[in-house]
């Protein structure tokens, strides 16, 4: 086809057995798209595709980041298989699921359904109070609660004064192996949950009264009516809460970070942590890309089978 | 609909990113090295004429970068037509960023680098510093300074030797670990300064006895860990075989696996089941812990010579002591050594003028004003008549004195492989979190470094 004049793209049309009908349909690929999507593509192409593509290159070899590396062809990638660190660091981001994602949503939809029954006055400002801890610097409440888990600090304070002193570990809260990493889970349980509790809310909100008060007449009690009217109605507010809070997670870096250096030991150490350590300080570049693609390439099997899991759900 | 024409689209789309993979990657990454040879024995001072800019990468901070800055601006006046611009970074960030900015194309002339492999050791192999050796004939820098404290600065050319070779790095400051002490809870508890190793453990007893924090401690930010496990070390184990083990002088030959790192990994372990260390010191930030002990909680504190700063450099409260030995009378060995050595690149045009500069920030006049910033002077004749008698500055200062005459100075052991660090850090955590054994310690922290020394050959 030869170069097409910009403007003739709506009116071209050809008679077939004299009706009127557009040779290629709105919405159909036409070449001059690619002159529409050019400057974003190469814009995307440069700074995302290109760097995408030397990470993949660099993920080949073995190189500390400045001498040349030596060609380990998918060494780094067997690595993902039978190094125990970086096994170790998926295992900590599935428990951090539970309470990055699992959590919030059963507590969002909890009070999602409790909203649905009754009106609570003021709710803007309850929302906005739920809401803020993500307008806050993920760095800045980290910093916060590595000093509400202090051994001195407001936890431990308020445990001490109900007599439930006991309970604390002689290590500190993320001192101790087995408490470091339920704790920084609480704290992204604490951030996300406000995220959560708008969509579903705003969701809730969106359902038609109606279907309620049909389920009101034909009989139907508080948890029936969340089964068949209020968990439907939020199918595609979980399906984003869900895929956002399981990227989130797999890419878990800040908190750990300030709050527990991976440590004690390397009982909070996480994949996207992993690869900053690598690429940063212990100078393994090829190494470090070699966990980025793979973590991006989870994220991107993981999303869409959740996609997937949930349309299908939503066609039976 | 016709559905083919959006799929076919896609398609392409797709082949495409293969495409940008192929122009945008396929070579090995690193390039070629090119080894700078060492410049002709130089003359001293800047003999330039014409104006000179020195781009400078350093990474101090508090009262220790005001002194850099006066001595840049004297610098300045001495020789007008040179222009110092200082880029001022922090360590975290120097890290980071040193490598590429050492290789790209606007590369500084002086930059502080930290030793080690898995930083000077690095720029060095990829020979992106100069050599330094003939500027330190021509300014006597050699006879300054300990040996330790150049060979912790010395590599082979193809950085694969560490602590021999040619000389990449100097500096006349140092550091050194020890024992801070509170003065007046020493004398409360009727307690003297200790002679003996054997000694401070029953200063630790007394102070338990007590009911005192005897060792005020944090371990959040890992790090400190090192500083813990490496005192009791240095007493234990022989500092020529540390010393070769961390500079890796004899590869494979020597291990992290002895009887003596057991024993000190199960003293460290001991202490903590004696209930030495403050309370949940895991979960406690570093700052903290200083701050803390600096508000009078804790009879000893074992860090280093840094946070003078923190407690005030004429803070007669408290007192420093290097670890005592196990045998009264035997010469103080402690971890330290040199601070950050100053580098010169070999992307630099004007390396007498660096090395001027060098000589410059080394000289006994910088050192006066840092010693003052809390900076420990290590070259011979340094002068410390305006350090208080008295004072904690004054106390550390002595200590670092001592055992820098006994050559008792261990490098820092994080310096043994590129991954030490994380390795020892995580170790030390999980061993005074009673996860894992002594034998279990020192057989984590072997597989790194066989692994590393093997790597090397």
């Amino acid at each position: 086809m030869d170069a097409e004049p910009v403007p003739e793209v709506p009116s071209r049309a050809v008679v077939v057995g004299g009706r009127r009908r557009p040779e290629s349909l709105p919405g159909a690929a036409r070449r001059i798209g690619y002159l529409y999507v050019a400057p974003a593509f190469i814009l995307y192409a440069a700074f995302n595709l290109f760097p995408l593509a030397q990470g993949v290159n660099v993920s080949l070899y073995n190189w500390d980041g400045i001498t040349p590396g030596t060609w380990v062809g998918l060494g780094n990638y067997a690595a993902f298989f039978t190094d125990p660190a970086i096994r170790e660091g998926y295992v900590h981001v599935l428990i951090l699921m539970f309470f990055y994602s699992f959590m919030p949503i059963v507590i969002g939809l909890f009070l999602a359904a409790l909203l649905s029954r009754i009106r609570i006055r003021g709710l803007t400002f309850y929302r906005m109070l739920l809401f803020l801890p993500l307008v806050i610097t993920d760095v800045v409440t980290a910093l916060a609660w590595t000093w509400v888990y202090d051994v001195n600090g407001p936890l431990n304070t308020v445990l001490k004064a109900v007599g439930l002193g006991h309970f604390i570990p002689a290590a500190g809260w993320l001192g101790d192996f087995n408490t470091a990493l339920p704790a920084v889970g609480v704290f992204g349980m604490w951030g996300e949950f406000g995220f959560c509790l708008i969509l579903l809310v705003a969701g809730v909100m969106k359902i038609p009264a109606s279907l309620y008060e049909a389920a009101w007449v034909d009989g139907a009690g508080a948890v029936r009516e969340f089964f068949a009217v209020t968990l439907p109605g939020l199918r595609y507010e979980l399906q984003v809460v869900l895929v956002l809070s399981v990227i989130g997670t797999l890419g878990t870096f800040d908190e750990i970070y300030v709050m527990t250096s991976g440590g004690p030991g390397t009982a909070t150490s996480v994949p996207a942590y992993l690869v900053w350590r690598r690429l940063f300080q212990t100078g393994q570049v090829g190494s470090a890309a070699a966990l980025g693609i793979m973590l991006m390439l989870i994220v991107f099997v993981v999303t869409y089978g959740l996609n997937r899991l949930m349309e299908r759900g939503a066609q039976e | 609909m016709d559905a083919s024409s959006p799929i076919a689209c896609r398609v392409r789309i797709w082949l495409l990113i293969p495409l940008v993979a192929l122009i945008g990657a396929a070579c090995t990454p690193g390039g070629t090295i090119t080894q700078p040879s060492a410049p002709p024995a130089p003359s001293t001072g800047v003999t330039e004429k014409g104006p000179v800019t020195l781009t400078v990468w350093d990474q101090e901070s508090g009262p220790v970068s005001k002194v850099w800055d006066r001595l840049n601006a004297e610098f300045e006046r001495k020789y007008p037509n040179v222009t110092i611009k200082r880029v001022n970074r922090d360590f975290g960030e120097l890290k980071t960023l040193l490598k590429l900015a050492i290789s790209g194309p606007h590369a500084p002339d002086v930059v502080e680098a930290n030793q080690g492999w898995p930083d000077m050791g690095q720029l060095v192999k990829a020979g992106l510093l100069l050599p330094l050796d003939n500027f330190a004939k021509a300014y006597g820098w050699d006879k300054r300074v300990p040996e330790n404290v150049l060979a912790v600065s010395s590599w082979t050319p193809n950085g694969k030797q560490f602590g021999t070779g040619r000389l990449y790095g100097y500096t006349t400051m140092g550091e050194i670990l020890g024992v801070y002490y509170n003065k007046k809870m020493l004398a409360d508890l009727g307690l003297t300064v200790p002679a003996t190793f054997g000694a401070f453990q029953q200063d630790l007893a007394a102070a338990k006895q007590a009911g005192q924090i005897p060792i005020q401690f944090g371990n959040n930010d890992a790090f400190p860990g090192i500083h813990e496990f490496a005192i009791i070390q240095d007493q234990m184990a022989s500092k020529e075989n540390l010393t070769n083990f961390i500079l890796g002088r004899q590869g494979n030959q020597l291990s992290f696996d002895t009887p003596q790192n057991v024993q000190a990994a199960a003293t460290l372990q001991d202490w903590v089941k004696k209930g030495y260390f403050t309370p949940g010191f895991g979960g406690g930030g570093y700052d903290a812990a200083v701050a803390n002990f600096a508000k009078g909680h804790g009879l000893f504190m074992i860090t280093g010579n840094w946070i003078v700063a923190n407690l005030g450099a004429g803070n007669r409260n408290f007192g420093f002591f290097p670890m005592p030995p196990m045998s009264a009378g035997a010469p103080p060995v402690s971890t330290g050594g040199a601070g950050f050595p100053l580098a010169i690149t070999s992307a630099s045009k004007h390396p007498d003028v660096a090395a001027a500069y060098i000589d410059w920030m080394t000289s006994d006049h910088a050192s006066d004003l840092l010693l003052q910033a809390g900076e420990i002077p290590l070259h011979t004749g340094a002068s410390t008549s305006a350090v208080e008698p008295g004072t904690v500055l004054a106390e550390v200062v002595n200590a670092a004195a001592r055992v820098a005459k006994a050559n008792g100075v261990v490098p820092y052991e994080d310096w043994a492989t590129p991954t030490f660090y994380d390795t020892l850090t995580a170790a030390i955590q999980e061993l005074m979190g009673m996860k894992i054994s002594p034998q279990q310690f020192v057989a984590q922290g072997e597989k790194d470094y066989s692994g590393f020394q093997s790597s090397r050959s």
